[in-house]
């Protein structure tokens, strides 16, 4: 396991390293400059190389990206232009609202794609199987935002139970939780159709498997060799698509967050692309790379743990 | 028996889902009841109606008129991305089938990189340096769709590679493009062609996301995701202006998918009797 872990921690490593020179690149190498798109298509070419001065674009790309990377490094993230103040903290506010989001939104996911997906393989080919099946379909073609603004007009706007949006901050917990709760479903129930499928078919691959027809010919019964031997084999294929999909999810927390006027890395992202504040875009798709790659990382190292031929990969 | 016909109605409702949304848009460019971008602000937030079928907007215009022409927008997303996913994606997978070994591996582990980066974070990155639009918004979901394509057509390509017919050919001296274009690619079409469909619902779903963030589609052009933006400043007043393109949405993607899944079921047998 520890050479295993060794060597996806070199995998990490160089992907972490791929990731911050590909946003670099794309921020940085293609045609056109930040100061460009912070002044606008009126500025004066003076202006452009004065504020391109200030913002130190005018040095050769490679010293950029050091400065860069040695920065965040450092947990100096730069300076933002539009606010004036340290990205750092900006981001380190905006992801205590993002994160919990994202993982409530997972475990919201994991609940009832796990649920549907063991009961749709429990009945296959039956009525709840159907049921669960065109569930999902539906659910995976409805755009998660929109299901967001449905859940406005139901429960903000007709029945008036919770607020349309906005955030009270942590230093009220319930409050808080609380409005986190409806975005938190918007985007968990239309990850839970892509996982139900995905759970479903797992299972049902395990379920054919011959330690299956040992457990019931030993006397196991059919929903314990279900629980005790089907689900946790199912798990290595369920997590992988979880980790895959969390890139998705934090995506659509960007969405969903302007749906409901949340303070998190999404309304930041979408600020900065207003305020052109290009350092800040920049450092927060490189954070959520790092998230997304990380998480992944994790996953593959719990479902090597889970599955010990994993760790071998000419297995 | 049963499974045949729930297949069926999968490939059915799917085929003519898509041809609602490909009739649409064709119906679009030659008529629509009024203008699509055309403000009259007298009407505006008009209820359903004999002369405004789904009401108007906060503007005015007709809400009937910018679902037709909304779908042109996420069929040119659709195809184009697709398109480009296709033609990238398949070289790339090819290439990596063909060569084997550390070009194989490379081309598998960029792949698996890309997948960190979802269409809507590629957008991201290329609206803030370049500035909102649709063609930012193709580019980002196209490039997303690569690395889907590749893996796909080297898994698949892989499998027709090691087939007797193949071999036959290698052995009479046939090179890696004649092999290629001659037999893996007619052998891998079904499957690419399936998940060409899928992609083409998740370029919808991408495409209304990005407008619906102002990052996609500009005003005057009509788009599904911009009207559901501009439909949630006036969600008190007029909450069915946030419910007709939602389902125009969400219709298409199920539209395809069914048609993705009835194709696949349709054109792999194993899979319909593993299913």
């Amino acid at each position: 396991m520890l050479v295993y872990l060794l060597q996806r921690l070199a995998v990490l490593a160089a992907t972490l390293l791929a990731a911050s020179l590909s946003v670099f690149a794309v921020m940085n190498l293609l045609p056109g400059n930040a100061a460009e798109t912070i002044l606008g298509p009126t500025a004066t070419p003076e202006a452009v190389a004065a504020l391109s001065h200030k913002l130190g674009l005018d040095q050769p790309a490679a010293i950029r990206y050091v400065h860069w990377i040695g920065g965040a490094l450092r947990g100096d993230f730069g300076l933002s232009y539009a606010y004036g103040s340290p990205i750092g903290p900006l981001i380190a506010s905006s992801l205590s609202v993002s994160a919990p989001l994202a993982t409530l939104a997972m475990a919201l996911a994991a609940f009832i794609a796990l649920a549907a997906g063991v009961y749709a393989a429990d009945h296959r080919r039956r009525t709840g199987d159907a049921v669960v099946m065109a569930a999902s379909q539906v659910g995976f073609a409805v755009p998660n935002f929109w299901l967001a603004i449905l859940l406005v007009i139901v429960f903000a706007v007709t029945l008036r139970l919770v607020p349309a949006g906005g955030f009270p901050g942590w230093e009220q917990p319930m409050l808080a939780l609380r409005a986190l709760i409806l975005p938190a479903v918007a985007l968990g129930v239309v990850q839970a159709a892509i996982l139900t499928r995905v759970s479903r078919s797992a299972l049902l691959e395990a379920l054919n498997e011959d330690f299956m027809r040992t457990a019931r010919a030993k006397g196991v019964s059919r929903r314990a060799a279900l629980w005790r031997h089907a689900l946790p084999n199912a798990l290595v294929p369920i997590l992988t698509i979880m980790g895959l999909q969390f890139a998705n999810l934090i995506a659509g927390a960007i969405v969903v967050e302007n749906v409901f006027v949340l303070p998190g890395i999404g309304r930041l992202i979408l600020q900065s692309i207003s305020n052109r504040d290009t350092l800040v875009v920049e450092d927060c798709v490189m954070i959520i790379a790092i998230i997304v790659i990380g998480l992944n990382f994790v996953v593959d190292v719990a479902c090597a743990a889970i599955d010990p031929r994993l760790r071998n990969p000419v297995a | 028996m049963r499974l045949g016909s729930r297949v069926d109605v999968s490939l059915w409702l799917g085929a003519v889902l898509v041809a609602i949304l490909l009739a649409a848009a064709a119906i679009s460019f030659v008529w629509t009841p009024y203008p699509p971008a055309a403000i009259d602000i007298p009407h505006r937030l008009a209820p359903p109606s004999l002369a405004h079928w789904f009401g108007t907007d906060s503007l005015g215009r007709d809400v009937a008129s910018e679902l037709l022409a909304g779908s042109r927008i996420s069929i040119l997303v659709g195809v184009v991305a697709v398109g480009i996913g296709l033609v990238f994606g398949v070289a790339l997978g090819l290439v990596a089938a063909l060569s084997k070994g550390s070009v194989e591996d490379a081309i598998m582990k960029a792949c698996d990189f890309v997948f960190a980066f979802p269409a809507l974070l590629s957008a991201i990155m290329l609206t803030s340096t370049y500035g909102p639009g649709v063609v930012n918004a193709i580019v980002a979901i196209g490039v997303y769709n690569v690395p889907i394509i590749a893996k796909l057509t080297r898994a698949t390509g892989n499998g027709v590679l090691g087939r007797e017919y193949a071999l036959a050919a290698r052995a009479a001296g046939r090179g890696p493009v004649s092999i290629a274009f001659d037999h893996v690619l007619p052998n891998i079409a079904p499957a690419l062609i399936v998940q060409a469909t899928i992609q083409f619902a998740i370029a919808i779903l991408a495409e209304a996301a990005l407008s619906y963030l102002g990052l996609g589609a500009q005003p005057p052009q009509a788009s599904w995701g911009r009207m559901l933006s501009e439909a949630q400043n006036v969600l008190f007043n007029a909450p069915m202006l946030a419910v007709y393109p939602g389902v125009a949405i969400a219709l298409s993607v199920l539209g395809l998918n069914l048609l993705g899944d009835g194709l696949r079921d349709a054109l792999d047998p194993k899979l319909k009797a593993r299913a």
